[in-house]
């Protein structure tokens, strides 16, 4: 129907069609492009990485270009391929899960997908003009506020105008999961992938402003000459130290939750059963979103904020591994007395679960503050977060893409290919950073361009790049995948994992408008209900009439594009003012756009009843 | 503190784990051998925690592979449905409380060890030294003894010498592994840690904190000798006298190409001018410029071409790259400063002391 049709347009009209579109749906495919991109691009930095610390001394790029290449391997992963994966499985995902035919704000959903491209294409274009940031991803001053040439710009602003696509982005499924539930749909109904991307949104609203404010000091300390952080002119740089954490660390919980929420999901279904201790599994979600701001400083044990300071964020940092503990063995007994099968999807959850704890286990033994003394700053580090983020956030993408690419796309991924990617992805990252752990206290640390002979680390950083060439070979093979699944993959029902959740109630991929009819909710698992009590589908909780639905627009796209010209103006008046006629162009076209789309009248238009009843075939 | 540690030491699991753990990595550097306390009270804990969370890891592997095993799908079973459990208040509690326990068990060891480290109740009568982290090298100041030095530091086995620590530029961080934890080194405020070495000994230290391109360069030494050692070592370099003449003629020349080249920045002696590394007893360093083996034609080369060896170092602002295009016109120059600098050998304490 819709597909066929796209089909037999040209390709500009279904470019126009991506640039305009207002479609949760097709909103999620363009952030899993787009975040599939940077995690390929992400993934060549690390792939450098590696073959730089292949052996000792070893001399593949220079000194300033690995700061570079470490900088962004980092920013990019976070900011530019696990946000947006995550975000595009919650565009996908959640308002099917939930019942509602669009989120709240479709205008403001497509916004938040164009600052975040814009941001990152503004990010990279670092590499063509000068050179990348290269100060880390944590950009700590005073080395982010002294950093020559205009890498550190890019940062700050490619990450303020992406962030805030983020901090848009999360408002809406807020408002969204707030306001949107089809009725019968009470809190304690939603599926946990849903409940998870409600406190990672809670999350992105209060953690994401304190990354914008240190942003802002930043760019005014390198382009303005403030000295927020200049200890020479009374500023502080311990203080970006806060804001980045207390920013950072719910950032790597905004990742996680959403992922945890896969799983949940995909164990129950899988296993066919009900999610084990639901009610827990919500308060632990919930838990872990709260403690997630109080913990921030455990990335400062070596600061120098004393003793009481250092006690009582170890001791709270520990905390967190009780919800987390929770959900563990709520999931191990979600597949215990289940009818297990094991697929892809289902790998990849089950992979998870040794990796995770592995990572879980390191973070205790990084929250004991003085322990942490010898492990801070080290490939101990390193290996700890690439176990809780590749282990963890990465898994569950994959494993979500499995899960949901049927639904997404109509198609179900290969299922040898996806083994094998699996099998090699997972074996590759264990031998990739399993030996961190022993590289780190054996003196190595973190952010080091070379190692020095005789030191004990030759063995070591071998074994973990060959694991690295590992993971990529398991990467290519799903792209290979996706491809070989989107030519001559068969087309398959709107359930065909005998689902439990709404989304597998209505055709895959689902019409634009999602559900014909707002389906009425019953309980946890309410596609399951109906079906064990013998019925085919959901009960509509509604006649059927006309949908409202939403216009497209190009006036998100064309703020964000207005923003990204107007960065340019910022980054370089500081060194020619004339470059400041492109802020005023750029900051003049996105206000233009928000003048038009202030007085402009915008009512959205409705779906007859009489064409429904045509596409159904009735 | 030492009284726990001890009784954990005792256990025949944990001394079989650090028996596997010391294979692991170069001695003087490895956390995993400590030679100092810092690094002992770290080892402790991370034993400690390591242990806890290896149950942890166990418990959960166990259940793990059962549910696998027995709970996979069997051929014939794909309609089978599982009754639908809602879940069971008794085994909730129980994992939420026996990690709550747990975590105690780890906490406990951890506060004590935090504040332990953190003690400064006998800082008034130690040793303090002043130590200033800059790209990309360290600054250690003796201030009651007035004597200046960087790169090697020379502390006095088994006492606790405080460090007070603040960095010249960007932040640093100051870690000798198999000492003690490291502690960073900010440019507003000064950080306080102390380090006791328990025998003599050259210590790899490294810098923990991106600085800059040449971070992964940034490595020290901290040389541990007995006290009567340090003493002499104390007394030999308060008498350096900065200007005396050396015995060989090109290293007299050497001297004064110095003089004219390197000492707007560079000091001999007990200056406490500390824009670039202090030399007074370069003959005795352990490395060149941190990272390169020591021996005179490395000396020149990293006089002529610094920034091949340490990218993004300070040194290329020396008055003779202006006044010279081709490094190689320079090179008879820079031997006699290399001839100049290994002679300053102010005292019979060095790293070969430390054994």
């Amino acid at each position: 129907m819709s597909s066929t049709i796209a089909q037999k347009r040209g390709f500009a009209s279904t470019l126009w069609d991506y640039l305009t579109t207002v479609d949760h749906k097709k909103i999620g495919i363009m952030y899993l492009i787009a975040g599939g991109f940077f995690f390929l691009v992400g993934g060549l930095e690390a792939m450098a990485i590696r073959w730089q610390l292949v052996r000792p001394e070893n001399d593949f790029v220079s000194a300033g270009f690995y700061n570079e290449l470490l900088t962004m391997h980092g920013t990019t992963m976070i900011f530019l391929a696990a946000m947006p994966l995550i975000f595009a499985l919650m565009n996908a995902v959640v308002p099917l899960q939930i019942g509602a035919r669009d989120v709240a704000f479709p205008f403001l959903n497509s916004l938040g997908f164009w600052l975040f491209l814009f941001g990152g294409v503004l990010l990279n274009c670092s590499w063509f003009l000068g050179g990348a940031p290269d100060a880390g991803w944590t950009a700590y001053a005073p080395l982010s506020t002294t950093s020559p040439g205009h890498g550190v710009d890019f940062y700050v602003l490619g990450l303020q105008i992406s962030g805030a696509g983020t901090l848009i982005g999360g408002i809406n499924f807020l408002v969204t999961i707030v306001n949107m539930r089809a009725p019968g749909m009470t809190y304690m109904r939603m599926p946990l992938f849903t409940w998870t991307a409600f406190v990672t949104s809670a999350l992105i609203l209060f953690a994401f402003p304190a990354l914008t404010v240190g942003l802002f000091l930043l760019m005014f300390d390198r382009m303005f000459g403030s000295g927020f952080f200049d200890a020479g002119m009374g500023g502080n740089s311990v203080i970006w130290e806060h804001l980045f954490w207390i920013f950072g660390h719910p950032e790597v919980y905004i990742l996680i939750l959403p992922a945890f929420g896969v799983f949940s999901d995909v164990f129950s279904t899988f296993s066919k059963k009900r999610l084990f201790g639901y009610t827990a599994m919500v308060f632990a979600t919930v838990l872990i979103g709260f403690l997630g701001f109080m913990v921030w400083a455990h990335h400062m044990f070596t600061v120098g904020l004393g003793p009481a300071a250092n006690s009582i964020f170890a001791v709270a940092t520990m905390a967190i591994a009780v919800p987390t503990g929770i959900k563990i063995f709520n999931w191990l007994f979600t597949l215990w007395g289940g009818n297990i099968k094991i697929n892809s999807a289902m790998l990849w959850a089950l992979g998870f679960i040794p990796s995770f704890t592995i990572g879980g286990m390191t973070g205790v033994m990084l929250a004991a503050a003085a322990a942490d003394y010898q492990f801070h700053d080290t490939y101990f580090v390193v290996a700890h977060f690439h176990y809780v983020i590749v282990g963890g956030v990465v898994f569950g993408i994959f494993s979500g893409l499995h899960y949901w690419w049927p639904k997404m796309f109509g198609k179900i991924l290969n299922e040898g290919l996806g083994k094998f990617t699996f099998w090699t992805f997972f074996i590759g990252f264990h031998l990739t950073f399993f030996i961190q752990h022993f590289l780190g206290l054996m003196g190595m640390p973190r952010r080091y361009w070379i190692y020095l002979e005789n030191q004990g680390l030759d063995t070591g950083n071998a074994v973990s790049t060959a694991g690295a060439f590992l993971m990529a070979i398991g990467t290519i093979v799903f792209l290979y995948n996706v491809i070989i699944t989107s030519v001559k993959g068969e087309k398959v029902s709107g359930d065909p994992w005998d689902g439990r959740t709404l989304e597998w109630s209505i055709p895959s991929p689902p019409p634009h408008y999602n559900f014909r009819q707002t389906p009425l909710v019953r309980g946890l698992d309410p596609l399951w209900i109906e079906k064990s009590e013998g019925r085919k589908g959901m009960t509509p909780a509604e006649p059927l009439g006309d949908i409202h639905m939403p216009n497209s627009s190009i006036l998100p796209f064309v703020m964000s594009l207005g923003l990204f010209i107007a960065s340019f103006g910022f980054i370089y008046q500081t060194s020619d003012k004339s470059w400041l006629s492109l802020v005023f162009i750029g900051m003049g076209i996105l206000l233009g756009c928000m003048f038009i789309r202030s007085v402009k009248d915008d009512h959205g238009y409705h779906i007859h009843k009489e064409d429904l009843d045509k596409e159904a075939g009735l | 503190m030492k009284g726990w540690m001890g009784k954990i030491r005792t256990l025949l699991l944990l001394s079989s784990l650090s028996l596997i753990l010391s294979g692991c990595g170069k001695e003087n550097l490895t956390a995993f051998l400590p030679k100092g306390y810092g690094a002992d009270v770290s080892l402790g804990i991370i034993i400690t925690s390591l242990v806890v969370m290896i149950f942890v890891f166990v418990v959960v592997m166990i259940i793990y592979t059962f549910v696998l095993v027995r709970y996979r799908q069997k051929k014939g079973q794909e309609d089978f449905v599982p009754k639908q459990t809602e879940g069971n208040k008794a085994l909730e509690v129980v994992w939420t409380v026996i990690p709550i326990l747990l975590l105690v068990i780890i906490a406990v060891p951890t506060i004590a060890a935090t504040y332990d480290l953190a003690d400064k109740s006998g800082q008034k009568d130690a040793l303090n030294i002043s130590v200033t982290g800059n790209q990309y090298w360290w600054h250690f100041s003796y201030d009651d003894q007035e004597i200046q030095t960087s790169q090697d530091l020379y502390i006095p086995t088994g006492k606790k010498v405080y460090l007070n620590m603040i960095s010249s530029d960007v932040l640093h961080s100051f870690w000798v592994p198999s000492i003690s934890g490291k502690m960073d080194t900010n440019p507003e405020n000064e950080n306080t840690m102390y380090i006791e070495a328990y025998e003599e000994g050259v210590y790899w230290g490294k810098c923990a904190e991106l600085c800059g391109p040449s971070h992964s360069k940034m490595d020290f030494k901290v040389v541990a000798v007995s006290q009567e050692e340090f003493d002499q070592w104390v007394s030999d370099m308060q008498n350096v006298d900065p200007e005396a003449t050396p015995e060989a003629t090109s290293a007299q020349e050497g001297q004064k190409l110095f003089e004219q080249n390197c000492l707007s920045c560079h000091a001999i002696g007990s200056s406490p001018v500390a824009v670039a590394p202090n030399l007074t007893n370069f003959g005795d360093r352990t490395k060149i410029a941190g990272v390169v083996d020591y021996s005179k034609e490395n000396l020149v080369d990293w006089i002529l071409y610094p920034e091949e060896i340490k990218p993004g170092n300070k040194m290329v602002n020396a008055p003779y790259f202006g006044e010279h295009k081709d490094m190689k016109e320079f090179e008879d120059e820079a031997e006699k400063i290399a001839d100049y600098l290994l002679q300053l050998k102010p005292s019979e304490i060095t790293p070969d002391s430390a054994q």
